[in-house]
C-alpha cells in the first residue's frame, strides 16, 4: 500500500460502522486488517448465531432483517478481501500498535499507520436494589439470549427502563413465546409526545417503535409509565420487582427474568488508549471521543465512528463508518468522492434530527440515579455500595471522578466502570452540588479487559 | 438449596441441535453444540459463580463481555468469561468459586 501514501489501516470492530468501513477501504484497494472480539461479523445488533442454528433472519431480526441480511452478505462478501482476525481482543494501544489476545490464546503486536475505531456500546444501567440476582440482565443481554441462543432469560419476564430496546425486546420475546409480565417505563408518557415532532424524522424506524407498542398493547401485555423500579426481591434468584407507580402506590409483579435499560453508552475505552482527547456531550450525558463530523480525531492518522464515537444507532453508525473511512483515504491521498460524501452527510443530518427525539422520548432517569439507596450495590465487580461512595465523596472531598474511584475502588474491578461508571458520576455530581461535566471521566487502563496472567505483557 | 434445583434460562427455539455433557459442580448435565458456556450452564442451574467479594450467586449481567460478571472456573483451574467461550462435550465447571 505504500503506493498511496501509507502503510497497515487497521479497523477495530465489526459492527454496521466498522463493516462499512471496511468495504469502503476495499473498494479502494486497500486490504485492512479488521479485529474483531465475535467470531462471526455483524456487531451486537447484527450478531449471527453460531454453526448450527436455523431460525432465518426475519425470526432473529424481525423488522430489522434486511438490513441485518445486507449487513452480512456485505461482510462475506469482505472476507477475501482482508486480513479478518475474529475472536480478538484488543487490550492494549501503544506507540502506534494494537495489542491483541485471540482466544486461542495467541499474542500479537498489530502496527499501523491509520486506525480506525468502531468499538460500539453497551447498555446503561441504573442499578437499584437488588440488580445483582440472579436472573436481571440488561436489556441487550435480554436479547442476546434469544437472538444468538434461542434462549429467553426467564420464563417470566418483567423489562423496565427507558430505552427503544425496552418494547423490542419485549416484543420480541412475546413473540417468540416467552411470557411477558410487564413492561415499565421510567419515563412519563408526556415525553413521547413532547418528542413526537423531532421522532417523525425517524420514519421507518419510528414506524417500528409504534409497532412493537400496538402489537404488546394488543396482546394485553401491562405497559406503565413513569414508574420507580424500587427493588428486586429474591432467594437464589429474582422472584419479584418491586415498583412505584406515577400515582406513588406501590405494586409488585413477580418475575424470574428481570430485564433493565435506559440507552446505551459508547464503549470508547480504546480510543482513550490512542491519546484521544474526549468531549462532553451533554444530551448523552457522556464523554465521547473528539472528532470532526468525519470522525477524524485531533491524533493524526486515528479515526472514530459509530456507536463508540457518541450514540447514534445501527443506520447511523453504517453511514458513519463509511464517512471516517473516506477521510481516511483522503488524508492518505486518495482523491476524495465529493458526491458520495454530500448524499453521507443528508442522512446523517435527518438521523441526528431523530436521534434528538430518541434522548427526549426516552430520558435517563436523573432523581433515581441520584438518590439511589445507601446500601445499593454501585459496583457489581468489588460488591462497593453506594453509601461507601457516597461517604468518600464527603469526607474526602472526592469531587472529581478517579479521585471517588481512588478511595472507594468504584470503577476499580474487572468491568473498569463500564457498568457503574454513568451512575457513580451521577453520584458525585448529586453529592456534590456541581454539573456532571465538572466530575469528569474515568480514564481507561490497560488491559482494558481481563486478559490472563501467562498472557499478560513482558514488558 | 443446590444452584442446580431450576434453570434460569429457557429454551424457546434451536433446540434440534446436537446434544452435549459436561459437569456442573460435579453433577452431570446436558447442553447443545453451540451453546455458549453461559448458555449450558444457566439451561440447568441459576448461577454461575459467587461473588469473591459479597459472596452472592451471579449469573452474568451484559451477555457481551463487557461487564465481566460471568468468569466460570473450570476444574482444571482455567477461568473463562462464559458468555464468550462455547461448551464443549466433557467440559467440568465450578460454579461455586469466585
Amino acid at each position: 500500500m505504500a503506493a498511496e501514501g501509507g502503510g497497515r489501516i487497521v479497523v477495530v470492530g465489526a459492527g454496521p460502522a466498522g463493516i462499512c468501513a471496511a468495504a469502503a477501504l476495499v473498494y479502494a484497494g486497500i486490504r485492512p486488517v479488521v479485529i474483531d472480539e465475535a467470531p462471526r461479523g455483524g456487531g451486537q445488533i447484527f450478531r449471527r448465531p453460531p454453526d448450527g442454528f436455523a431460525r432465518p433472519a426475519e425470526a432473529l431480526y424481525g423488522l430489522d432483517a434486511g438490513a441485518a441480511r445486507q449487513t452480512h452478505s456485505a461482510f462475506d462478501a469482505l472476507l477475501p478481501r482482508i486480513d479478518y482476525r475474529p475472536n480478538t481482543l484488543v487490550w492494549n494501544i501503544h506507540a502506534r500498535s494494537v495489542h491483541v489476545l485471540e482466544q486461542a490464546g495467541g499474542r500479537d503486536a498489530i502496527p499501523y499507520d491509520s486506525l480506525l475505531l468502531a468499538t460500539g456500546a453497551m447498555d446503561r444501567v441504573v442499578p437499584f436494589p437488588g440488580w445483582t440476582l440472579p436472573g436481571v440482565y440488561t436489556l441487550g443481554g435480554a436479547q442476546i439470549a434469544l437472538k444468538y441462543q434461542g434462549c429467553a432469560i426467564g420464563r417470566r419476564v418483567v423489562f423496565v427502563g427507558s430505552s427503544p430496546l425496552l418494547y423490542l425486546v419485549a416484543y420480541q420475546y412475546a413473540r417468540a413465546g416467552a411470557e411477558v409480565a410487564a413492561v415499565l417505563d421510567t419515563a412519563p408518557f408526556t415525553v413521547k409526545l413532547a418528542a413526537l415532532p423531532s421522532m417523525l424524522w425517524g420514519g421507518a424506524t419510528f414506524a417500528k417503535g409504534l409497532y412493537y407498542l400496538g402489537w404488546l398493547k394488543a396482546r394485553r401485555v401491562p405497559i406503565v409509565s413513569g414508574v420507580t423500579p424500587l427493588r428486586a426481591e429474591g432467594r437464589d434468584g429474582v422472584e419479584r420487582l418491586v415498583w412505584r407507580a406515577a400515582d406513588g402506590g406501590e405494586r409488585d409483579t413477580g418475575c424470574d427474568g428481570l430485564a433493565m435499560g435506559w440507552g446505551l453508552k459508547s464503549e470508547s475505552q480504546l480510543a482513550d488508549l490512542a491519546e484521544v482527547p474526549f468531549a462532553f456531550h451533554a444530551g448523552q450525558r457522556q464523554w465521547i471521543p473528539q472528532a470532526d463530523e468525519n470522525g477524524r480525531t485531533p491524533v493524526p492518522g486515528v479515526y472514530v465512528c459509530g456507536d463508540g464515537a457518541g450514540i447514534a444507532g445501527a443506520e447511523a453508525a453504517a453511514l458513519a463508518g463509511e464517512r471516517a473511512a473516506l477521510a481516511l483515504l483522503k488524508d492518505r491521498g486518495h482523491a476524495p468522492d465529493d458526491a458520495r460524501l454530500t448524499a453521507i452527510a443528508r442522512k446523517q443530518a435527518r438521523l441526528r434530527r431523530f436521534r434528538r427525539g430518541l434522548e427526549i422520548a426516552f430520558p435517563f432517569p436523573e432523581a433515581m440515579a441520584r438518590n439511589i439507596p445507601d446500601d445499593t450495590l454501585l459496583c457489581r465487580c468489588e460488591a462497593v455500595t453506594v453509601g461507601e461512595l457516597r461517604r468518600w465523596i464527603g469526607e474526602l472531598d472526592a469531587g472529581e471522578l478517579n479521585r471517588a474511584k481512588a478511595f472507594s475502588r468504584v470503577g476499580m474491578g474487572r468491568c473498569q466502570g463500564r457498568v457503574c461508571g454513568p451512575t457513580a458520576a451521577e453520584i458525585v455530581a448529586g453529592e456534590c452540588d456541581a454539573s456532571l461535566e465538572s466530575v469528569g471521566r474515568l480514564r481507561a487502563q490497560p488491559p482494558v479487559k481481563p486478559i490472563p496472567l501467562q498472557n499478560s505483557p513482558a514488558a | 438449596m443446590h444452584a442446580m434445583t431450576r434453570p434460569q434460562f429457557h429454551r424457546l427455539a434451536e433446540t434440534a441441535r446436537k446434544p452435549l455433557r459436561l459437569t456442573i459442580d460435579g453433577r452431570s448435565a446436558e447442553a447443545l453444540e453451540g451453546d455458549t458456556l453461559l448458555t449450558a450452564i444457566l439451561v440447568n442451574a441459576r448461577r454461575l459463580n459467587i461473588n469473591q467479594f459479597d459472596r452472592t450467586p451471579r449469573a452474568g449481567f451484559c451477555l457481551m463481555g463487557a461487564c465481566q460478571d460471568c468468569w466460570v472456573r473450570l476444574e482444571g483451574g482455567e477461568r473463562l468469561r462464559a458468555c464468550g467461550s462455547f461448551a464443549a462435550d466433557g467440559m467440568r465447571v465450578i460454579t461455586h468459586g469466585g
